[in-house]
């Protein structure tokens, strides 16, 4: 899936809804989660919870979660929350497809 | 960038603060001491939309704080944290509950991502483990930090800071002051700390405003108020009890004031 704009206390509940369609919509063979935030420009500590509970989830099914081609000031939040080896972060969506 | 522009506050027949004027850069550090009495903690109310100023506009940005009132300063104050010199922590709630509580309030977010939030807070401020804590558990550099994790609960723009490292013992307000410098270095955030600690805004100010008789004395980069050679500014900078400033701060004569009242 792939996020697109700003992401803030305003617009996570949005994202959030459309993690929770893309779960709902997952098939019984997949093995990852793919988001792409090439598209993001801000997130604030909401997004990235929402983020992290997207994590939570895939770890209840047994799935993996990799991010996919972040902007560089979004790669900067995640590396000042301390987020960067909580999360799998690829360059691009190839690389993240790569071994799965 | 913050403005304040001529400020002026009268408190009975004593003038706090006579035309106030200088400006804060976004994303930097600015320190604000002076004397007590001096209008520090005034100017910190009218900054934060919780006093008007008789006269005067403070803009940050284009926004002007000072006319707006009641919950049309809610925009501002999302936009702002504020970490209180006695912390404000409501000791019947914990730790999480109380860093949750300005979220809660002005967002409707989900409870978990909530929860997700307030740990992201209090690894910021290195108190993760705390979380089911009640303040008055911990000691008072940890409820100082705790009240700084509050006060970045909204991703604040602009964080003031009211005496952050007064009544700490040294290593717990150096703590303090070094988080100070991450956020601003890391978050961008813009720091106001108002404070009496000359030592610590010489450390990481990017501009020190000194404030005196509600007025600005000097201002500038450390380095240019070190080497200031005014008189009044030197006596704050070294903290001496001889010089241009009386520790008297009544205005009436005592003579007059014995004998005619």
């Amino acid at each position: 899936m792939k996020i697109r704009g700003d992401v803030d206390m305003s617009t996570s509940p949005d994202v959030r809804g459309k993690i929770a369609e893309a779960f709902r919509q997952i098939d019984a063979g997949s093995k990852a989660v793919l988001i792409d935030l090439s598209q993001v420009r801000y997130m604030d500590s909401s997004g990235i919870a929402t983020l992290v509970e997207a994590m939570q989830n895939c770890m209840k099914r047994s799935l993996r979660l990799r991010l996919v081609d972040l902007s560089p000031p979004v790669r900067d939040i995640f590396e000042l929350a301390r987020l960067s080896s909580v999360f799998e972060i690829y360059a691009s969506l190839a690389e993240a497809e790569a071994g799965l | 960038m913050i403005t304040v522009d001529n400020i002026s506050k009268t408190y009975g027949n004593r003038k706090v603060l006579d035309g106030l004027c200088f400006s804060a850069e976004g994303r930097k550090i600015t320190y604000v001491f002076g004397t007590s009495g001096g209008g520090k903690s005034t100017m910190l109310k009218i900054l934060i939309g919780a006093t008007a100023p008789d006269s005067g506009e403070v803009r940050y940005g284009d926004l002007d704080i000072t006319a707006l009132r009641g919950r049309s300063l809610d925009p501002y104050r999302k936009r702002i944290g504020v970490l209180f010199q006695n912390n404000a922590l409501l000791n019947s709630l914990t730790v999480a509950e109380n860093i949750a509580l300005p979220i809660r309030e002005h967002t409707a977010l989900d409870q978990n991502i909530v929860h997700i939030m307030v740990k992201m807070k209090l690894e910021l401020v290195g108190l993760r483990d705390f979380e089911d804590l009640y303040p008055e558990q911990l000691s008072g550099g940890m409820q100082k930090r705790v009240a700084l994790a509050r006060a970045l609960a909204l991703d604040p723009e602009v964080v003031y800071f009211d005496e952050p490292t007064s009544g700490l013992d040294p290593i717990i307000a150096s703590v303090i002051t070094k988080l100070i410098k991450d956020l601003n270095r890391l978050l961008g955030i813009t720091c106001i700390v108002v404070t009496h600690a000359v030592h610590e805004a010489m450390k990481i100010a990017d501009k020190i405003i000194l404030l005196y008789r509600g007025k600005v004395l000097a201002e500038g980069t450390p380095q240019e108020i070190r080497e200031s050679a005014d008189p009044l500014v030197q006596q704050f900078i070294t903290g001496s009890p001889d010089g241009p400033i009386s520790f008297h701060a009544s205005s009436k004569d005592f003579r007059d004031d014995l004998l005619v009242g």
